[in-house]
């Protein structure tokens, strides 16, 4: 796969007017401004919980827009990336448990781990199609839940502390979130590029009509196990992230709602749009925000707004927001 | 190993699996027919119990509240089908994973609502809690054996209705190829109404059928559903056969994995890694025979071709 | 986003600003299979709020309630609400042990004092005990050692235990068999969250035990037993569980196949004191339910955060005090209960046994006294003074 340098062919390709992208340009300085300065913003109005708080959404963007990857460029529809998420995230602890604590050791490793699980489990998966590729991924990731919940000496149930790594100097809050903020920043340069490649367009091709992707030559089982690996290792690294950020790791992060819930996030922000990811875990940390105080029938508002999405605004946010604007 | 346990745990395995097979027979042909994933299934279940409860308190008589469950969770498919499910029909499956996944959220709160978050009481009728000898030193529990019994006369009776009558032809034709059946003249639409109602009502029974045996409360039909959709994606997606087959597999062989591979992991490992190791694998057995199945047919065991 | 952010910082801020509020956070499951546990909880323990006038310590008190679903990251998301931002002055409410160890440090490292109703994991009674810990229920292992300890006392040769395959589970049966002197003749580990248990029944059956013991909390409690007696071994072999196993909630769900059920627990419906029989009958009076143990557990913590703070004269700043006069004794449903310096507590754990009343009611009746003066395994490994 080559990339090539995309803004200007893309722009020519979607006959857009670049004004547009000077606009979209502007407002990205900005909110990559008030990104930037958020830590010291949060520190001077005591506002520690929304520094957390603005930590986690970052970190679930970054595991919506993996999934995306695959459930919306490659159509296909993973039950179980909770999966790399968890394994991630268990790397990250147990190997401080194990007292290896050097950051240049656990980042990469949580990220192999989780890659390499996910090369395992696609290149099994990756043989199916439709309602069964979603049941066989669903299977998968329920085999990892009941292995890791057996290890009584990693917590079983009970999870896990996942101290911070060492990276030579303490990380706090705000370094976990420009941490964070870097790695999920790169991360969505790098989808970016991907999705824009050669790559990415055979990819969509395949999701579109497999028949033609082949007849056309290309290698549709290769280039979606490598979308397969490529969202389960970043899926792995946002795990490793939310281990950081929490200082804990449970087996409720290996869970199939906790699947559910980052499928949820790409659907609400538009599946195969590229900023689903964004739009989704964003939407949905505030969802959860505005409800957790309707504590005992959340369900019920969860659920109405969730039947909402689907029946009036399939497309998800992103749907939305290009329809206004069409 | 005395063969009476052995005996007792195929029959324990057949019950669970045919129980399974009612909930899994709906899921499947609405799967089939109209492509539609519903995960509702296993509310309705949730509520076929729930009503049989009730019901069979009101009344004094678990058949009644069998009977009245049953007609009352067709009702609530009925509405539901016209009010949400008819909605999602030809669009992708993740659409419908999620609209149905919100129809759990939503079911489950309402029955909170209306039942209180406390387990309710739904009894084995007096004249079956007792056990009845089947062989010399194997007896079996007498509702159990209903149960068994109930599950496979609906099973055949399914047979026969879809393979021997007009409507169960229009049900094979709408699985395979419904735009095919659509322009034979086949009333798709009302075809698929009656499977789902059907399929509601099949899950109701099993809901009242296994309340006494399970507990009947919220969130009941989550993990009964999963290893439902097990059941049919070894089967093969809309084959009513494969759904059985699935659903009989599943039902034996986590009995059987349960029952006999921790004292075989013993046999062959140390004591602390068999007993850590039995019981994971026995619960991972299914998910296990599910990707072996797909990896060796990867549209299950009767693929429905069209 | 802003403002959703200004208002609910608004909100807090004016709470913020009255005067001398205790706010309490109380987070618990409060849906899916371990809701009525939760809701008991917090049913009662708003009921001895009421009892106390609306005020703890002389405080006016704001509750303030989450839902953790049962999942630890969701309970970590929620306790770092009340704290950061809603600025709670107490964390309680928590039920399940893996819940609790994941957002205990993060409740003690902001200096919050939690006040555990039923939680009562070893971690924190041995080297990881803390200052801000108080359990006013009992440690996880109390009522399996004193079923354990009745199985022997009752001189049954043989047992059948079992439990969910998870760490609860096997530091239940760990703790059955520390006080149990017969022979196990069978330890079976189950699937978490299993629905069937025929399997393990035709087993048991199979290997005619003296006695079972099933640990199996919340709704795999009540598929169990209904299994178990529906199975017909209700007569044939003496099924032991701990108290809530056996409680009102578990009894609703299996009925009359319960009775003779002997269960072992920390309280009983018949205590007899004026703080138990005030509770059991409101309670049932403003709920329409028989209380079980988890209620009173509920109730006992109000209770005891009233009397610490009585203390204290209502600050919480003054930390070492508020401790001490918890864990030197306070009176609750249960009489006057003390305290291990773990914060755990020392007291007597009961027999009691499942019993249809001549009116048809079926309940749990107290039969005896197991353990006197009774802690836990890990206290010696705790370095608080």
């Amino acid at each position: 796969m080559r990339a090539r340098d995309l803004s200007v062919e893309q722009a020519r390709r979607a006959g857009v007017a670049l004004p547009r992208a000077f606009v979209l340009w502007g407002a990205g300085s900005v909110a990559g401004l008030v990104l930037l300065a958020f830590p010291a913003l949060a520190q001077a109005l005591e506002w520690s919980y929304y520094l957390s708080l603005a930590t986690k959404a970052l970190i679930l963007v970054l595991a919506a827009s993996a999934l995306n990857l695959v459930l919306g460029y490659g159509g296909l529809v993973s039950f179980g990336h909770a999966t790399y998420y968890g394994l991630g995230a268990y790397t990250v602890a147990v190997l401080a448990r194990e007292g290896v604590r050097q950051a240049w050791l656990v980042w990469p490793a949580a990220v192999a781990v989780a890659a390499l699980a996910a090369l395992a489990i696609g290149a099994v998966c990756l043989r199916t199609r439709g309602l069964y590729f979603i049941m066989i991924t669903l299977a998968f990731a329920q085999m990892v839940y009941y292995f890791v919940v057996s290890f009584k000496q990693y917590g079983g149930q009970d999870g896990l502390r996942a101290p911070r790594t060492d990276f030579g100097l303490p990380l706090g809050d705000a370094e976990v979130y420009y941490l964070s903020l870097l790695l999920v920043a790169a991360s969505l340069f790098f989808l970016w590029r991907l999705v824009h490649a050669r790559f990415g367009r055979a990819l969509q091709a395949a999701r579109d009509n497999e028949v033609r992707a082949t007849t056309v030559g290309f290698p549709v089982y290769r280039i979606q196990l490598v979308a397969f690996v490529i969202s389960g290792a970043l899926t792995g690294l946002a795990g490793a992230l939310m281990a950081h950020h929490t200082q804990y790791v449970s087996p409720a992060m290996l869970s199939w709602p906790q699947s559910g819930h980052f499928m949820f996030m790409v659907i609400l922000g538009g599946v195969g749009r590229f900023w689903a990811g964004l739009l989704g875990a964003g939407a949905m940390v505030l969802i959860e925000e505005l409800f957790h105080s309707l504590t005992v029938s959340w369900q019920l508002y969860v659920g109405l707004t969730l039947l909402a999405v689907v029946l009036l605004a399939p497309r998800g946010l992103a749907g939305l927001v290009e329809g206004r604007r069409r | 190993m005395p063969v009476s346990l052995v005996l007792e745990q195929l029959l324990n395995g057949l019950q669970f699996g045919l129980m399974l097979f009612l909930l899994s027979a709906g899921l499947t042909l609405v799967l089939g027919m109209m492509d539609v994933v519903n995960l509702a299934q296993g509310s309705l279940y949730m509520l076929g119990a729930y009503f049989a409860a009730t019901l069979a308190a009101a009344t004094g008589s678990f058949w009644a509240g069998l009977v009245g469950a049953v007609l009352a969770t067709a009702l609530v498919a009925l509405l539901l089908e016209a009010s949400v499910l008819r909605r999602v029909y030809g669009a992708d499956h993740l659409t419908q994973v999620l609209a149905t996944f919100a129809l759990i959220l939503v079911f489950n709160e309402a029955v909170r609502a209306l039942w209180g978050p406390q387990a309710l009481l739904l009894s084995v009728p007096p004249e079956l809690a007792r056990p009845v000898t089947l062989l010399p030193g194997l007896s079996y529990s007498a509702y159990r054996l209903t149960v068994i019994g109930a599950g496979a006369l609906l099973a055949v009776g399914m047979f026969l209705f879809i393979h021997r009558t007009r409507v169960g032809m229009w049900v094979r034709a709408g699985a395979s190829n419904r735009r095919m059946a659509q322009a034979m003249g086949v009333p798709i639409r009302r075809v698929f109404t009656g499977v789902f109602v059907t399929g509601a009502a099949l899950s109701a029974v099993a809901g009242a059928l296994l309340g006494p045996i399970f507990a009947v409360q919220v969130g009941m039909g989550e993990d009964v559903l999963i290893l439902a959709f097990v059941a049919i994606v070894i089967g093969g997606i809309g084959s009513v056969k494969g759904s059985l087959v699935g659903s009989l597999l599943v039902g034996v062989v986590d009995t059987a994995g349960r029952a006999f591979l921790p004292s075989a992991f013993g046999l062959l490992f140390a004591p602390e890694v068999a007993s850590n190791l039995g019981p994971t694998v026995a619960s991972v057995l299914i998910y296990l025979l599910m990707a072996v199945v797909l990896f060796v047919r990867p549209r299950g065991l009767f693929p429905v071709h069209g | 986003m802003v403002v959703v952010l200004a208002s609910s910082l608004l909100v807090s801020g004016m709470a913020g600003g009255q005067a001398r509020t205790l706010r309490v956070g109380f987070v618990s499951t409060l849906s899916g299979g371990g809701a009525a546990l939760g809701q008991d909880v917090l049913d009662a323990f708003q009921l001895a709020v009421r009892h106390l006038g609306g005020r703890l310590g002389g405080l006016p008190v704001e509750v303030l309630t989450a839902d953790d679903q049962l999942n630890p990251d969701v309970a970590r998301a929620a306790v770092e609400r009340f704290l950061r931002r809603d600025r709670v002055d107490l964390v309680t409410g928590i039920i399940f042990s893996n819940v609790l160890l994941a957002v205990g440090d993060l409740v003690f490292s902001s200096g919050v004092f939690y006040i555990s109703p039923n939680a009562g994991p070893s971690e924190y009674a041995g080297e990881q005990c803390n200052l801000h810990f108080l359990n006013v229920a009992w440690q996880n292992d109390n009522m399996h050692e004193a079923m354990g300890h009745y199985a022997t006392l009752k001189n049954y040769e043989t047992a059948f235990i079992l439990a969910p395959n998870y760490p609860a589970g096997r530091d239940a049966l760990a703790g059955f068999k520390r006080f149990y002197k017969g022979r196990v003749v069978s330890e079976v580990y189950t699937r978490l969250g299993q629905l069937d248990y025929s399997a393990e029944i035709a087993q048991i059956r199979a290997a005619r035990p003296r006695a079972v013991y099933a640990f199996y909390p919340g709704a795999m409690g009540v598929n169990f037993i209904k299994q178990y007696a529906e199975a017909g071994l209700m007569q044939q072999v003496q099924l032991l569980v701990p108290g809530f196993s056996a409680d009102a909630d578990v009894i609703r769900a299996v009925g009359k196949p319960m009775v003779g059920v002997f269960n072992s627990s920390h309280w009983a419906l018949e205590l007899f004191n004026p703080i138990n029989r005030r509770f059991v009958e409101d309670f049932r009076r403003s709920y329409g339910r028989i209380p079980t143990l988890y209620a009173a557990q509920g109730y006992d913590t109000a209770l005891a955060i009233d009397h610490g703070l009585r203390a204290v004269a209502g600050d919480l700043g003054r930390k070492a005090e508020f401790r001490k006069a918890i864990l030197s004794g306070f009176d609750s449903t249960r009489g006057r209960v003390r305290f291990s310096k773990n914060g755990y507590p020392i007291q007597d754990y009961y027999l009691r046994q499942v019993v249809e009343l001549p009116n048809g009611e079926i309940v749990n009746r107290l039969r005896g006294t197991i353990f006197r003066n009774h802690g836990d395994a890990y206290v010696e490994k705790c370095r608080l003074p």
